[in-house]
């Protein structure tokens, strides 16, 4: 009895080891905000990951889009509704405020002067970085149609748009996986 | 570590989280492996991200010294 158990855990051991050396490991993000400060925390951790050798997926969805659009990306709606918030809602993701004092665009300038006297890299820069990196960055198909968002506002380098299947799938063959 | 010959010096000084780890990461392979890495941060964060690095990549960090406020580390690419 006691060699079959020993047979057993031995390949248990054995798939477990053919596990971890077959893939690389993977972490897979949610980016629902477009939050300067959870924005940050995203980049830092994908770009981070990435450097320690991981698949790094991240799916953008609602506000967090903001971090895929290109600067110049301003009016993008069709509809009333879509125009205003292009309007309202406009530019990349350096127009990215703080969750905290945002005070009208004087927190994200106060916060830029903060990071930029510490010499921490913009986000922009981050999310460039990330996409040199490998990073794979998808727009979550469903919210662009609704905030009509189309593929062309996005930077050069940001996958083609994906539904929550896609991340499911994505999300079960990851280590770690975040919600942000 | 001063009788090690670095095959590629880093100065990483002035730059925060994540930088190091990304620089030290998207240098490793233009060191052929055993080859050596110094790299210079004075980000204290590093103390600590450089080595998990090191692990998770398999490589290898042959020291870690605070010399002033700055950090000096020695990297060996073992893959």
């Amino acid at each position: 009895m006691s060699t079959e158990l020993d047979e057993a855990m031995a390949r248990i051991t054995a798939l477990e080891a053919a596990d971890t050396a077959a893939a690389p490991k993977k972490i897979s993000m949610v980016v629902m905000s477009g939050d300067m400060d959870k924005l940050f925390g995203a980049f830092i951790i994908g770009t981070g990951a990435a450097a320690m050798g991981m698949e790094v997926t991240m799916f953008f969805t609602f506000w967090g889009l903001r971090a895929l659009k290109r600067a110049d990306a301003k009016m993008t709606g069709t509809t009333l509704f879509g125009k205003m918030l292009g309007l309202m809602y406009g530019g990349g993701i350096e127009k990215s405020n703080p969750s905290h004092f945002s005070f009208l665009g004087m927190g994200r300038w106060m916060f830029g002067k903060m990071m930029g006297a510490h010499n921490v890299a913009t986000l922009t820069q981050l999310r460039d970085l990330a996409i040199d990196l490998g990073i794979k960055m998808y727009g979550c198909q469903m919210s662009m149609d609704v905030m009509e968002i189309p593929q062309e506002s996005f930077v050069k380098g940001v996958q083609d748009p994906v539904g929550v299947g896609f991340f499911i799938g994505e999300a079960q063959e990851s280590q770690i996986t975040l919600f942000i | 570590m001063s009788d090690v010959t670095p095959d590629l010096e880093l100065d990483l000084k002035g730059l925060l989280c994540p930088m190091p780890m990304v620089r030290v990461s998207q240098n490793i392979t233009n060191v052929p492996v055993g080859g050596v890495i110094r790299a210079v941060a004075t980000d204290a964060g590093s103390m600590a991200d450089i080595p998990a690095w090191a692990k998770s990549t398999g490589n290898e960090v042959m020291s870690a010294e605070k010399v002033g406020g700055e950090f000096v580390f020695f990297v060996k690419r073992i893959k």
